[in-house]
């Protein structure tokens, strides 16, 4: 085991072994292809990227934002993206990787149903078989991303066993692979599981940083004080913050879902949140060593957002890291005040945002406000650039139905309209 | 090799109890999962396994997030998990029974390494308060050979990450078992027999525990393979019948592990000791008549 493999403490490979000679056939492939452009890999998938997927995306000044917030904000524009989300830079790399490994048949978990989304578009783009599992409850609050899925060719396994959500599509994913192995890639959808996945992940997202660092010194004229990102897994977070890592005057912002509580119910094996960063401990889960939401015992506890995309109970083991080397500072949104968020984005710049980017909105309002819980909340900065991760067509239905139950100030009343 | 001359090797070092379950006829390896139901029939049934001719019990410690199983033993995982079993009430429950088999724990990495950790530790009687307070895997291995546990099987440790843990096994005299699965090269295959001992658990194929109706030709392909090992072989996976007890161990198998097989009579709440009893000498049955049959092969 090789130092290449870990994060300080954090990271490694912790899976069965039949998967393990995959595993190495993976990350020799992710250094040659990935690292080293053999064969051209890095030039073919920066085309596709462009050509199939849209990018650049811009970096856009929120005149409305910066005059509320008395700041510079700047959205980068991930919902722009072909697809509606981050998520195809990760998904094309990986299917196009498998490609070129020999790999005629892909797998992948979905949360929020974005990650399945764009790997079910990357496969029908490069012509490789596809099956995508997700849990029940996701199914249910995410319907419209199951029809695209199944639309692009791609089967959708239901997952029924736990809490229905993305931990124990994960699972069903790894038994899959674990079956399927020598013809089959799992297209991991965050920084999350094994090395090479983690290093893998950031690589392709990056992207994201890339671009923002170089729009906003074009744009503003120098680097930002400050990047927000939402933290789930936290594949956007660490494309958006990767190139600013060595900017020590960057702060990084990690935004997790606050949820209802950050409190845990040990009792019941709940966490009414998914704030594993800020509040996890140490501990192994889908083939790394990170920071869990977990009991005293090491059962891992389910976890809970409005937001399907962040509801899970680990995290990359990367941000981790970071994390413990103060050089991203984890904070959180509440699912009210990420709804809040949401339709302020949404009246106030035209840009309807995921329920997930509106936890990164969220904090923008939390770090303005000037009430007394204002003093315990890092400071911003006056140029600011918030990854806007995706846009939320997929949440227009649990948007509706939460925003009504939970009396959220700034929804518009929808009742009149309904058949 | 004969079976007189692999026990006289078997026998010229250190022996542990699991080396010594296999030395005289192929063996049993019969599992469940601790607390399905609860903690007192599973005493039960690993009695009721070890009079059907079992002769190691693997027990498995449940973990949230089981990925190496299939649906049967997710299920018991579950069931046991939702009845309240904890490492602590595992190590109780282990102390309580009374057999004379070895008995090995199955479990997955994060609750061994969480062991020494958690509040819940701190304020057991299980430990001193030295090993307590250390981070890492030694308070579980410790805790675990306290209570007569013999070996451990932890399916998400490849044996690249597993030199902590093999040095806590080494020190408190546990075996750490390792699997080897159709897909493991022989580079690998080579790392793990340097650390591997107790029994070596063949993969009979890819994928997830469960009672299947074949024996899959990559069993027969992975024993191969491993010729060359002194340590005694044993085969899981889709192992639920005589016939395929028959088969495997007359591939070459020293032992048959059977887990699915066991807990679905579990699941069925319906005598269950007694059918655990007749399913584990059906198997054994199938294991002896095998090595009656086949001829010793000559070494060339």
């Amino acid at each position: 085991m090789s130092s290449k493999s870990k994060f300080g403490e954090y990271g490694g490979q912790y899976v069965p072994e039949a998967l393990m000679p995959a595993i190495e056939e993976l990350t020799d492939a992710y250094e040659r292809y990935v690292l080293d452009n053999e064969d051209g890999f890095m030039d073919e998938f920066r085309g596709r990227l462009r050509d199939f997927g849209g990018r650049p995306t811009p970096l856009q000044r929120a005149d409305r934002l910066s005059e509320r917030y008395d700041r510079e904000i700047y959205l980068k524009r991930e919902d722009l993206v072909h697809g509606g989300a981050h998520k195809l830079n990760n998904a094309l790399g990986q299917v196009l990787l498998a490609k070129y490994m020999g790999k005629d048949r892909i797998v992948a978990e979905t949360g929020a149903g974005q990650h399945g989304t764009a790997t079910a578009m990357a496969c029908a783009h490069l012509g490789i078989d596809c099956e995508i599992y997700m849990g029940r409850t996701d199914i249910n609050r995410q319907r419209p991303n199951v029809f695209r899925m199944r639309i692009h060719d791609a089967e959708v396994n239901p997952v029924d066993i736990g809490s229905g959500t993305l931990k124990e599509a994960i699972n069903a994913t790894m038994r899959d692979w674990a079956t399927n192995v020598e013809d089959t890639h799992y297209v991991i959808g965050s920084v999350v599981g094994p090395h090479p996945f983690p290093k893998m992940v950031r690589d392709f997202q990056s992207v994201i940083s890339e671009e923002a660092r170089e729009q906003i010194r074009e744009q503003a004229g120098r680097l930002p004080d400050s990047v927000v990102a939402c933290a789930g897994g936290g594949s956007n977070t660490m494309g958006a913050f990767h190139e600013f890592v060595g900017d020590e005057e960057v702060s990084l912002f990690a935004v997790e879902a606050g949820g209802s509580s950050l409190s845990i119910d040990e009792e019941e094996g709940l966490a009414p949140h998914s704030a594993s960063l800020s509040t996890g401990d140490e501990g192994v889960l889908h083939g790394a060593r990170t920071k869990l939401l977990q009991n005293s015992e090491g059962q891992i506890l389910e976890s809970h957002s409005v937001s399907a995309g962040l509801d899970y109970s680990g995290v990359g083991p990367e941000l981790a890291h970071l994390v413990d080397e103060e050089r991203v500072t984890p904070v959180n949104v509440g699912d009210d005040a990420a709804l809040e968020a949401f339709h302020r984005l949404s009246k106030l710049e035209g840009i309807i945002p995921a329920l997930e980017s509106s936890h990164a909105l969220g904090y923008l309002e939390r770090a303005s406000e000037t009430d007394a819980r204002s003093g315990d909340v890092p400071d911003l900065g006056d140029l600011v650039v918030v990854n806007v991760s995706g846009r939320g067509d997929k949440d227009l239905d649990t948007v509706i139905e939460e925003s009504d139950r939970r009396d959220i100030d700034a929804a518009p009343s929808m009742e009149v309209f309904e058949g | 090799m004969s079976g007189s001359e692999r026990e006289r090797e078997i026998e010229s070092k250190h022996e542990s109890d699991i080396e010594a379950a296999f030395a005289d006829e192929p063996a049993l390896v019969s599992y469940v999962a601790a607390g399905d139901p609860n903690a007192e029939e599973t005493k039960e049934y690993v009695r009721a396994l070890v009079r059907g001719g079992s002769d190691v019990i693997e027990l498995g410690l449940p973990f949230s997030e089981p990925i190496a199983e299939g649906p049967t033993i997710q299920q018991a995982i579950r069931r046991a998990l939702d009845a309240g079993m904890t490492p602590d009430r595992y190590f109780d429950l282990v102390a309580d029974l009374d057999v004379d088999v070895p008995l090995v724990c199955m479990t997955y990495y994060n609750l061994i390494y969480q062991y020494g950790t958690s509040e819940a530790r701190r304020a057991s009687e299980h430990a001193s308060g030295e090993a307590a307070s250390q981070r890492g895997v030694e308070p579980f291995v410790a805790a675990a050979a306290e209570a007569g546990i013999s070996g451990l099987i932890v399916p998400d440790l490849p044996v690249d990450e597993s030199a902590p843990l093999k040095e806590a096994c080494d020190a408190h005299g546990l075996d750490l078992i390792f699997m080897v699965a159709p897909t493991t090269t022989d580079d690998r295959l080579e790392r793990m027999l340097d650390r591997a001992t107790g029994f070596v658990y063949v993969q009979g194929r890819l994928g997830t525990t469960g009672a299947r109706s074949d024996v899959s030709d990559e069993t027969h392909v992975s024993l191969g393979r491993l010729d060359q090992t002194e340590l005694p072989k044993a085969v899981g996976f889709g192992i639920s019948e005589r016939e395929h007890a028959r088969e495997i161990v007359g591939g070459g198998a020293d032992g048959i592990i059977v887990g699915s097989a066991f807990v679905d009579i579990v699941a069925s709440q319906e005598n269950v000791a007694e059918r655990l009893e007749a399913k584990a000498s059906e198997l054994k049955a199938g294991a002896l008549e095998a090595r009656a049959e086949v001829p010793e092969p000559e070494r060339t």
